[in-house]
């Protein structure tokens, strides 16, 4: 397969790359659109290439003549099934590409980059989720496989929120989430419509109606960046530990590897120490949040 | 180490040698000033020169340069461009060899850029010592950087009629054998200590405290009131890390042919002070005003860029300060928060 070490490399794919900068190619299997603005892409990497990552790393995805972005895997390691998935918001030009390709195209690939969350740290623990808006994407990777392994953990607790009905996104998901009776569902939007008959508000509503253990809980969150301040109050007030609240950053990123300078809070780089840190790794820095 | 003599009539050949298995660059006459470029013939070579306007980080992170090429047909079939050649670089000052030494980890630490390391690796220093300040604007005294025990294959120190040359690794002491230089003797030696004694005293320290309390200095100055008068006067133009020996962050994009059928990949240099540098897809600048790009600035040359790596982010060059348009110089920042320290601010 082509950009690819060796024609017969088999294993993941950072030690395929033939280099840092030159992506591998990767062909999309299918495209689901969720919301109007949102598509999910399933990639497939070259035979015997896997991506190996963890939930909350993310991918450096080009289209060649447009350039490159990174973005989040939404896909759980424990679904590979020879493929991962990206949710992708059409909001720049790399996107707006992306959202015009069909499935059979081929887009080029380079990662997993960054520090996922640390899985094997949350065994045990009671996880609450409260992802807004599009930080669903890298959150369901982290929440499927969480539920792969549903009887490692203790509660699942998930609040998310986000503009309107519309722009929830992996409906189909949310409605067998809600379903389980081992996973705490709570949905609100900023404005309901006709349709809606769940809860009208920002996501710092739903936190009234969950009580939890705050010694066994990790809190996980990823949003707008206005979010953060009002989702971390509400945490503080249940009395969660600033080292057990994760969330994710977003930030611009040219590079990965923590080198093109684009993503730096200070002087920690998000594509490195990042993009999942917890609170008490951020709250000295000055421009985390 | 080794010491040799070289006579000032010799280099001309020395040079003419070099140039036979290497592209050769160095500090050449340009608008009224020097320039670091490829030279055609040893004349060429300016090496009395006070500054360059770009420093020589230019040999291994280029302004611009072709990550890969690619056809738009959408197999991501890419062919990577030819290595540059060889390469020495004559006449650098010692504070671009601490710069270059710093950029060298960089681009080692963590994940290699084999395209940094690769041109590094075919590219020899011969740097020269600084006898005098360039101008009023250098302050690597008090940085450290005022001349260098390492980072050069071979370097120059000016005697007058004949430079005296050390070597600084086995691929200098070889291009040496290129040369007629002699070994040094002990009149020579003497010479050479002559010339460094005088050298010393006319380089003023333009720091107000020790270089080594710089770290600390920013450390407690995250919320000093100097950035927004910084960021008030800022234009935002980034000429100065433009010219910066030591700054190395980049962007990467596609350009592509006309027809739309070819493109390339390239990296080019970019710059903190821009307004959207830290601006994502959707519009939020994690890094708005310009009083927090100064800062950040700052923070990276004498703080960030320490930690991280073992050598400070600025080499005192100067470069930023005479690039600046409304005088933004690191010499009164760095004092004027050591001020305001003392002061209790």
């Amino acid at each position: 397969m082509i950009n690819v070490k060796k024609p017969s490399y088999a294993g993941p794919l950072a030690e395929a790359q033939v280099d840092l900068f030159t992506p591998v190619a990767a062909r999309i299997r299918s495209i689901r659109p969720l919301t109007q603005l949102e598509k999910v892409f399933t990639l497939e990497l070259p035979v015997g290439v896997t991506l190996g990552h963890r939930p909350g790393q993310f991918v450096e995805v080009s289209v060649l003549g447009v350039g490159e972005a990174p973005i989040s895997i939404s896909s759980s390691p424990s679904r590979s099934n020879g493929s991962f998935e990206l949710c992708v918001r059409k909001v720049g030009d790399v996107t707006s590409a992306l959202h015009k390709l069909q499935p059979g195209s081929i887009i080029g690939v380079r990662g997993p980059y960054g520090r996922g969350f640390p899985f094997e740290k949350f065994r045990g623990k009671d996880l609450l989720f409260a992802p807004g808006g599009l930080g669903l994407a890298p959150l369901r990777s982290l929440i499927n496989q969480v539920l792969d392994e549903r009887a490692q953990f203790g509660r699942v607790i998930i609040l998310y929120g986000a503009r309107n009905p519309g722009e929830l996104l992996f409906k189909e998901e949310l409605e067998a989430w809600s379903r389980r009776p081992d996973v705490e569902l709570l949905l609100t939007v900023d404005r309901g419509d006709e349709s809606w008959t769940g809860n009208v508000g920002v996501i710092t509503t739903l936190f009234r109606h969950v009580s939890v253990y705050p010694r066994n809980t990790v809190a996980i969150t990823c949003g707008p960046p206005v979010m953060y301040r009002f989702v971390l109050m509400e945490l503080f007030g249940k009395g969660i530990s600033e080292g057990n609240i994760y969330l994710s950053l977003e930030r611009r990123m040219k590079c990965g590897i923590g080198k093109c300078g684009h993503c730096q809070i200070n002087n920690v780089y998000a594509c490195q120490s990042g993009p999942v840190f917890t609170y008490a790794e951020i709250k000295g820095l000055e421009e985390a949040l | 180490m080794s010491l040799t003599i070289l006579p000032k009539s010799d280099l001309g050949d020395f040079v003419s040698q070099l140039m036979a298995s290497y592209r050769v660059a160095g500090p050449v006459h340009k608008d009224g000033g020097a320039a670091f470029e490829v030279i055609a013939s040893p004349e060429d070579l300016y090496l009395d020169y006070a500054t360059t306007i770009l420093p020589p980080k230019k040999f291994f992170l280029p302004t611009r340069e072709v990550l890969f090429n690619f056809k738009t047909n959408g197999d991501l079939q890419v062919q990577h461009p030819e290595p540059d050649p060889p390469t020495i670089v004559m006449g650098v000052h010692t504070c671009d060899v601490h710069a270059i030494q710093l950029l060298d980890h960089v681009f080692a630490a963590g994940k290699p850029d084999a395209h940094y390391l690769q041109r590094r690796a075919q590219t020899l220093i011969i740097s020269i010592e600084c006898l005098k300040p360039c101008d009023e604007h250098a302050f690597c005294k008090s940085m450290g950087t005022m001349t260098a025990d390492e980072g050069f294959d071979l370097h120059m120190i000016d005697l007058g009629n004949a430079y005296a040359i050390e070597t600084g690794s086995e691929a200098g002491e070889k291009l040496l054998k290129l040369s007629p230089a002699s070994a040094a003797t002990n009149a020579d030696i003497e010479r050479l200590n002559q010339v460094m004694s005088e050298k010393w005293p006319r380089f003023p320290y333009r720091l107000d405290f020790d270089v080594s309390d710089l770290p600390s200095l920013l450390n407690v100055s995250m919320k000093s009131p100097l950035w927004e008068e910084l960021g008030k006067r800022c234009l935002a133009c980034a000429a100065c890390t433009n010219v910066c020996p030591t700054c190395f962050c980049f962007d990467v994009k596609d350009e592509v042919s006309l027809d739309l059928s070819t493109g390339s990949r390239v990296r080019s240099w970019d710059s903190c002070q821009l307004d959207e540098f830290a601006t994502v897809a959707g519009g939020h600048n994690f890094r708005k005003s310009r009083a927090l790009r100064q800062r950040h600035r700052f923070m990276r040359k004498g703080k960030y860029i320490l930690e991280a790596h073992n050598y400070l982010g600025c080499v005192g060059c100067g470069r930023c300060a005479r690039a600046c348009l409304v005088d933004i110089t690191p010499v009164n920042v760095f004092n004027e928060l050591y001020r305001q320290r003392q002061a209790g601010g």
